[in-house]
């Protein structure tokens, strides 16, 4: 291996790892907010690809159905289980939060449609549509467990992983789609070439994890996130309902993993079944920050990222095996380094 | 005077064991009243179950409106605020972020900037120590910084749950100055407590809790002078 490959191998790598990184840091905001891994993280990723090449296409994307089905679902869980409570007068606000909001979001899509609009309104487009997917599955799924074991919240989430898959080939067929470039320029650093859309997936990164670093930092909001990771019991007393924190923490590992999506989808040709290992690869990233730290999470992601671009290298058929043999040394000096502590007990 | 808390025989139980049992107590508007009773007795369960942290049977009003149906978040926005045994911080955050989600249930947060001033003209010590996390502060420390962070909710009914527990007598006192002084923002306190003299001397009425059951009651200043009471939970004196 020359130098000058091992450049562009380099630069290769960041612009994957900056993607993983995306979806690594999401997966850390839900698990510290609500416990769950979520596994199908990459599926959402995958989703939002295939949503915004059935816009490029002027179809209708199949998150359409995904959505409103999901809607109808979750809305009827939350009306029977407030019916069960007697508490109607919470009901329009459910009917609202549920129904409503995701399918003003599927209308808003199904209007801009009819004016062909431009490649950037269409991400955002792409992007309001998946956003209603993981808080409805969350209600769906997770609420009525919401006090299991991680453990058996990680098992539901494998489960609702195949269970994804299983739905993307039924609404997004198995056709793999490769969106157009979001840019065609490209840079010459020294003897390196840099893509355009490698500058433009590393600053979409930054800023997004920057935006929600403010966000942590700034906002009381943020703050009722962060407080809801550490310590459940001590934000219910300030009136900080977990329920409701982890729906925007799902709001906004939606928007993360989103934007990956949209990043990756002009480099790789994505299927309905390509989330897991894009899901699973951000995973790894996230296991090197212990899964509660978000910068420890994007290192991880970065590594993750151009590990795989030398070894597919060295041996394309193996990358994969060679990333997850990661796994290895990282668990293995995690578990040294780190003393281990019981799974806390919740009320 | 208005009721601010009214508990009706309320029973608690962890599986089949009654840990309270058939307790009934009220705190007025602007009130100080304190359960005292040993260790065991049932008091933090007692106040867990107020909360909404434990379920409960028997009937619980508060201001009037049934909290059966209203969990711990919606007692919280309608001003009743718990200070646990544990303070329950949050540990890796700023203690001036820890005050700032006291307000998490506040409509209005204009009043922030005020309440964030009050409690530091209260507890000059947090202002210090603002930036630095809570973890790292003292036991007494962090007990002011509950104390803070539940002032900024501005809640209606204050309930500290053994809140000399662990602390050097100096910061006891002022702990206790400090609840005596909530009189004057018009804040009702419901105190549970080991330190039976110190809450007597502090509270307006008086409770003693013993195996789940309120075997006696009475304004503070009876109590500390009951020669039972005295023999039992006061110490000689």
């Amino acid at each position: 291996m020359t130098a000058d490959i091992a450049a562009i191998l380099a630069v290769d790598g960041i612009a994957t790892g900056a993607i993983y990184a995306l979806v690594a840091i999401g997966t850390v905001l839900i698990f510290t907010v609500t416990r769950v891994i979520f596994i199908p993280f990459g599926d959402i990723a995958a989703f939002t690809a295939l949503t915004l090449a059935a816009l490029d296409a002027k179809q209708l994307p199949g998150t359409v159905g995904l959505v409103v089905v999901l809607a109808c679902m979750a809305c009827l869980m939350e009306v029977t289980s407030l019916a069960r409570a007697g508490e109607l007068r919470a009901m329009p606000k459910a009917v609202l939060g549920y129904l409503v909001l995701p399918l003003v979001a599927v209308g808003i899509v199904w209007l801009a449609m009819r004016f062909n609009p431009p490649m950037q309104i269409r991400i955002v487009l792409a992007l309001l549509l998946i956003l209603p997917v993981a808080p409805l599955l969350d209600r769906i799924v997770f609420r009525p467990i919401a006090d299991a074991s991680v453990l058996l919240l990680l098992t539901v989430s494998v489960a609702l992983h195949f269970a994804l898959v299983g739905l993307g080939l039924m609404f997004f067929g198995p056709e793999g789609v490769r969106t157009e470039p979001l840019t065609s320029l490209a840079l010459d650093i020294g003897d390196v070439h840099v893509p355009g859309q490698t500058v433009l997936i590393l600053t979409a990164a930054l800023v997004f994890s920057g935006l929600l670093f403010l966000f942590f930092d700034f906002t009381l909001l943020g703050k009722a996130l962060r407080a809801t990771a550490f310590n459940r019991t001590g934000a219910r007393l300030m009136g900080i309902r977990p329920a409701r924190a982890g729906t925007i923490a799902y709001l906004l590992g939606s928007l993360m993993a989103g934007v990956s999506g949209i990043l990756i989808a002009p480099v790789n040709t994505i299927f309905y079944d390509s989330g897991f290992l894009i899901g699973l690869k951000a995973f790894v990233g996230a296991i090197v920050g212990g899964l509660v730290s978000y910068p420890g999470a994007a290192l991880g992601a970065f590594g993750v990222g151009i590990l795989e671009s030398f070894a597919s290298f060295e041996s394309s058929t193996l990358k994969d095996v060679i990333v997850f043999s990661l796994l290895i040394p990282v668990l293995l000096w995690r578990s040294l380094a780190t003393q281990h502590s019981e799974e806390e007990i919740e009320e | 005077m208005t009721q601010m808390l009214s508990i009706e025989n309320v029973s608690v139980a962890y599986g089949k064991v009654e840990a309270v049992r058939n307790v009934s107590l009220s705190v007025e508007q602007g009130q100080i009243v304190t359960v005292i009773g040993p260790n065991g007795a049932g008091k933090t369960t007692l106040l867990m179950a107020a909360i909404g942290l434990l379920r409960s049977t028997g009937r619980m009003l508060f201001q009037g409106a049934n909290l059966a149906k209203i969990d711990v978040e919606g007692r919280v926005e309608r001003g009743l605020c718990l200070v646990p045994e544990k303070r329950e911080l949050f540990a890796d955050m700023s203690v001036a972020d820890n005050l700032l989600l006291g307000t998490y249930s506040l409509r209005d947060r204009s009043t922030t900037r005020k309440s964030l001033d009050d409690v530091f003209d209260r507890f000059p010590r947090l202002k210090e120590r603002s930036k630095q996390a809570a973890g790292t502060l003292s036991g007494g420390e962090r007990q002011m910084l509950a104390l803070g962070r539940a002032l900024m909710a501005k809640p209606k009914l204050l309930v500290l749950d053994e809140p000399s527990l662990g602390l050097a007598p100096l910061i006891v006192r002022e702990i206790f100055r400090t609840i005596a002084s909530l009189r004057s923002l018009g804040v009702s306190v419901l105190l549970v407590e080991q330190n039976a003299r110190a809450a007597l001397e502090t509270a307006d009425y008086g409770y003693v809790l013993e195996t789940g059951e309120i075997i006696q009651s009475g304004p503070a200043d009876t109590l500390i002078h009951d020669p039972k009471l005295i023999a039992a939970y006061l110490g000689g004196h």
